[in-house]
């Protein structure tokens, strides 16, 4: 198939919900639903370079407080011991080296390579790029698959909180560092939902004529 | 066999589509997503492992999931307990945010696996399927206990010089709910559930 028909070259649209496939009427524009499943539809996501920008810069102001300030404090005998993300990823690579190789990928490398990939994406399609859609939408495959890992540490948070309880003589205190970790997953995971990987194909139809 | 067309999510490029056996799948031509992958006894295999999740969530949310021996003193918690624990140490996001992905997400999944499929398996239809259906969409995004069992490992690593660590019942029933839910997902057709459902009267 050497000309590439899309859904929207002919007026249809995709369901983002149940994929059905649907034909827009003009008259309807902005407020058609879908018939099968009553999901709005647009023919691409709505806003979705203006979206995506929004929660990848949100998430990279979040990234700085996450990695700075402490996500946890342990009281032990009298001593306090606040960990940041990266001094825990230190603590585990004398103990365990796989598991901290792990983490130190979930935490520190998947949010910031997610990040600057999204960032590429929506710059990309912003500037009208023809280079390597096939790689770019592979791209956005794996940075859409990623994100859920970097929780890891929200987790083991929450696991030290539960168990170090013992009265006056050992607990572990979350802090405010976790809470802008949490935030950062939650808002790369909305970035990576927000952004349409169709716009990245737009361009290669426009640019054929 | 009937002839169907559908749009590539990720490209948009339109492809006419015939499936001809259960077992077979489609990508598209131009950017290789997966447009369609008919699976063998999907609605049966999907609801007996749904069901059989629930039984394992609700053991891994009663039984003791951890606990932690520091010279002699005993802490038993539960999966919510740390959740619990958050929530008083006035960190209220992140208690939230660890109750909707851990227990929250997977236990709404399951029920609304089990909503939609047992009536499609005795062939009456679901009432409200379809909205159903779109919010199992949407909750399966938010479902990372796969990624919580990484954390409990960690947290043993971590607190394994300071105490003795002695794993429970819940963390066992936990571990298979990971691989029950995982497969739940794989053995789901979705574009064969949608065709199943009728539309809402509405």
């Amino acid at each position: 198939m050497s000309r590439s028909l899309t859904a929207r070259s002919q007026g249809m649209a995709a369901c983002h919900d149940c994929a059905l496939l649907v034909q827009l009427r003009s008259d309807l524009a902005g407020s058609a639903v879908c018939p099968r499943c009553g999901a709005p539809l647009h023919s691409r996501k709505v806003d979705s370079v203006g979206r995506c920008w929004a929660f990848v810069l949100a998430a990279a102001v979040l990234y700085v407080p996450a990695n700075v300030l402490p996500i946890a404090t342990t009281r032990s005998l009298g001593f306090a011991q606040s960990d940041t993300i990266m001094s825990s990823v230190i603590y585990l690579l004398q103990e365990e080296l796989p598991l901290a190789v792990v983490v130190f990928v979930a935490s520190v490398l998947v949010p910031i390579l997610k990040l600057v990939v999204l960032a590429y994406l929506a710059y990309s399609v912003q500037s009208g790029s023809r280079w390597r859609a096939l790689d770019r939408t592979r791209l956005y495959r794996i940075a859409e698959a990623v994100g859920r890992w970097s929780m890891v540490d929200i987790y083991v948070v929450t696991i030290l909180v539960a168990l170090v309880r013992v009265d006056e003589l050992a607990s572990v205190d979350a802090e405010m560092g976790a809470v802008f970790f949490g935030a950062v997953v939650v808002l790369t995971v909305l970035a990576a939902h927000s952004f349409d990987p169709r716009l990245i194909w737009d361009r290669m139809e426009e640019a054929d004529g | 066999m009937p002839e169907e067309f559908v749009a590539c999510h990720d490209c948009d490029l339109v492809h006419r589509i015939r499936v001809h056996a259960v077992g077979t799948s489609g990508r598209c031509g131009r950017c290789g997503a997966l447009l369609f992958h008919t699976k063998k006894n999907s609605i049966e295999r999907t609801l007996a492992l749904s069901i059989a999740g629930i039984v394992l969530y609700v053991v891994a949310n009663l039984f003791p999931f951890l606990s932690f021996d520091m010279q002699g003193r005993v802490t038993e918690t539960t999966l919510v307990s740390g959740i619990q624990q958050l929530w008083n140490q006035k960190m209220f996001s992140l208690s939230g945010l660890v109750f909707l992905t851990a227990v929250l997400a997977p236990g709404l999944q399951l029920l609304l696996f089990v909503y939609l499929l047992l009536p499609l398996q005795l062939d009456r239809s679901p009432w409200n399927g379809r909205r159903a259906l779109r919010w199992l969409l949407h909750v399966q995004r938010w479902n990372m206990i796969e990624v919580f069992l990484i954390g409990i490992l960690v947290a043993l690593v971590k607190l394994g010089a300071m105490a003795e660590i002695v794993p429970g019942l819940a963390i066992w029933s936990f571990a298979t709910l990971i691989v029950v839910l995982a497969g739940a997902n794989a053995c789901l057709d979705t574009r064969s559930i949608w065709q199943r459902i009728p539309v809402a009267s509405s």
